[in-house]
């Protein structure tokens, strides 16, 4: 079994659109989705980020106020899967509930350092 | 190498280590089959258990089999930080450190002294369950069994495997270092085995006994003076057997047989223990065992000197055993009336009484006066009690001879 | 105390054209870090991600890179424990990835539980 990171991207704005009634709606096919995870000891962890953020660059001097990429690119959550290959991590990370929001789910293999 | 790795499993998964060191050595067994030893066949064995161990982290990180809740552990739980720290567990010196600190968590003051030298002998001295029942001449059964009960007490109560801080390290290496002696005592004069002399038991005490005095933090006098007593011991092994395997008395033994190597570095340990304040119980035992081998016949030994030393021995504590061998050492410098005298001090002790040197001391001393009859029946009383093939022969042979 | 979550962006290329030694080097330099971390009981976890990745765009469809590639990669990730965004970012500008060619560190605060 390898691990990887699903890194969910943009839908924010959407999202924020909502009704709080919309809302809950949405938080609860994510609990479905995670609870189903879960089950089937596939799911590690994951939790949704805050929209502000800082950024540093210029090798750590320069600090911005907001993060890296914002809009679609803004990182929104992540989460970390056990899974047999890349394939079929994506095809997990096909139900996210967030695509209700047009978001983009990046998958990414989990390095074990050599 | 099993210190390490139950070091970072932890003390509730000793199997886990025990597993990779014997996947290891499967491993190298297999390998250098075909391929010969590599150059350095111990950083092969570490590269490789190193790299098992690294799996089984990744395996577990997210279980809760491993506790990974100390900060240094905590980073084997990081793909950024795993193998860099993994690399740090297996430095020399922390190697030495681990074993030492396995070797307190097993002598931990509330584990039964026999439970704690079933777990030396499994865990650190690498003998099979087998092999440690034979040492024990108990079943594999009531060795599991022991095993099991450690392994439950570390669960239970979280041992970490370290060496103590100063303030308690005397106290706790005291508690070592019986284990170890008896170790010792119990290869040097094996009580239930038809070997009277157990060269492997010996061996491993004295290694354990080394490994302390190889780490500044425990080199403590009371580890000399043991590590002492020891050699002056091990040096007249191969005089204490006959070829057929009976025990020879001091009195009989072929000095030129024994090690002068052995005296020589006991000489050397003995120094180094004059450093500090204690004297304990070891110093003065080596202190004797070293008049023993000072003198060249038997005839020559210094009783006086010797005498002194086992009533420093009494002062520090009153063991009814110690106070027989002083016994022994008056019906040597006094004579045999003096020695019964002494004798009649302890003549109510249950300990003694059911101790075959007791008797044995009483027959001889009888012998001496030349009361055979009570003589031989303390003879008889003395192969009651004793367990060893050997001492029975000889008490029969001292029997045979008083009666001819 | 709050959760914060680091992103490293950019930075793989230059790995791969150290030597071993220097390699090891300068992971000795990240276990500093995070052990630095760890010892204020403020680590939580991290993880670095393989360079390649698939991505589930909105529309489903999947394509067989990470959304953001290049200086823009994610490369990994630090959870850690700080009070504040500001904190946080302090803790980040030791990030050892500066020392190569990492682009940005982003310093993002872990939605709270309610």
């Amino acid at each position: 079994m390898k691990e990887f990171m699903f890194i969910i991207r943009g839908g924010q704005e959407e999202y924020n659109a909502n009704s709080p009634e919309e809302m809950q709606k949405h938080m609860e096919h994510w609990q479905r989705w995670m609870g189903g995870l879960a089950e089937k000891n596939q799911l590690i962890g994951g939790q949704p980020l805050m929209n502000e953020g800082k950024t540093l660059t210029e090798g750590g001097e320069k600090v911005i106020d907001r993060p890296f990429a914002e809009g679609k690119e803004l990182v929104g959550g992540y989460l970390i899967i056990k899974a047999d290959s890349l394939d079929t991590a994506a095809l997990i990370a096909k139900e996210c509930p967030s695509f209700e929001y047009k978001c983009s789910v990046e998958v990414r293999e989990i390095s074990p350092l050599e | 190498m099993v210190s390490v790795l139950i070091k970072i499993f932890g003390t509730e998964n000793i199997e886990m280590a025990e597993d990779v060191v014997q996947d290891a050595l499967v491993k190298a067994l297999e390998t250098w089959k075909y391929r010969g030893m590599p150059d350095n066949p111990r950083a092969w064995l570490y590269r490789t258990a190193k790299n098992k161990a690294i799996d089984i982290i990744r395996r577990n990180k997210h279980s809760s089999v491993i506790d990974f809740s100390d900060p240094q552990k905590q980073l084997l739980t990081s793909g950024y930080t795993l193998t860099t720290t993994m690399n740090n567990y297996w430095q020399e010196e922390q190697i030495k450190d681990d074993f030492l600190g396995m070797m307190y968590a097993c002598c931990h003051p509330d584990i039964s002294q026999e439970n704690q030298i079933t777990f030396i002998l499994k865990i650190l001295c690498g003998f099979s369950t087998k092999e440690v029942a034979k040492s024990f001449l108990t079943s594999e059964d009531t060795i599991s069994k022991r095993l099991y009960r450690t392994k439950e007490y570390f669960r239970k109560h979280k041992i970490k495997p370290r060496i103590p801080a100063s303030e308690q390290i005397s106290l706790r290496t005291h508690t070592v270092l019986s284990a170890i002696y008896l170790m010792f005592n119990e290869g040097y004069n094996s009580t239930h085995n038809d070997q009277l002399i157990r060269k492997d038991l010996i061996s491993q005490a004295m290694s354990l006994c080394k490994s302390l005095l190889s780490v500044k933090r425990t080199q403590l006098p009371e580890v000399y003076a043991l590590m002492a007593l020891m050699c002056f011991h091990t040096a007249r092994i191969n005089s204490r057997l006959t070829e057929k395997g009976e025990l020879i008395l001091i009195t009989k033994q072929d000095r030129s047989k024994w090690d002068k190597e052995f005296i020589s570095s006991g000489q050397k340990y003995l120094n180094k223990a004059a450093f500090g304040k204690g004297l304990t119980t070891y110093h003065l035992e080596a202190a004797i065992a070293y008049e023993h081998c000072n003198a060249k016949e038997y005839k020559d030994t210094d009783w006086s000197k010797i005498l002194k030393y086992y009533k420093l021995l009494l002062k520090i504590g009153n063991d009814p055993i110690v106070f027989l061998n002083q016994c022994l050492v008056i019906l040597e410098l006094k004579g045999p009336k003096e020695a019964l005298i002494a004798l009649k001090n302890v003549e109510n002790n249950a300990l003694l009484k059911k101790y075959y040197v007791y008797h044995a001391t009483l027959g001889e001393i009888q012998e001496r006066l030349g009361h055979n009859t009570k003589a031989v029946k303390h003879y008889q009383k003395a192969i009651e009690l004793t367990q060893s093939k050997q001492e029975k022969q000889f008490l029969k042979d001292k029997i045979a001879h008083i009666l001819n | 105390m709050k959760e914060f979550m680091f992103l490293f962006r950019g930075g793989d290329e230059v790995w791969n054209t150290k030597s071993p030694e220097e390699q090891q080097e300068h992971m000795q330099h990240w276990q500093q870090w995070i052990e630095g971390i760890a010892q204020q009981d403020k680590f939580i976890s991290g993880e670095r991600l393989h360079y390649y990745g698939n991505t589930v765009m909105n529309d489903g469809k999947v394509i067989d890179r990470p959304l953001t590639e290049g200086k823009e990669l994610v490369g990994g990730y630090l959870r850690i424990k700080a009070d504040s965004l500001n904190e946080a970012t302090e803790i980040a500008k030791g990030c050892p990835g500066f020392e190569w060619d990492s682009k940005a560190v982003e310093v993002r605060e872990i939605w709270p539980e309610k």
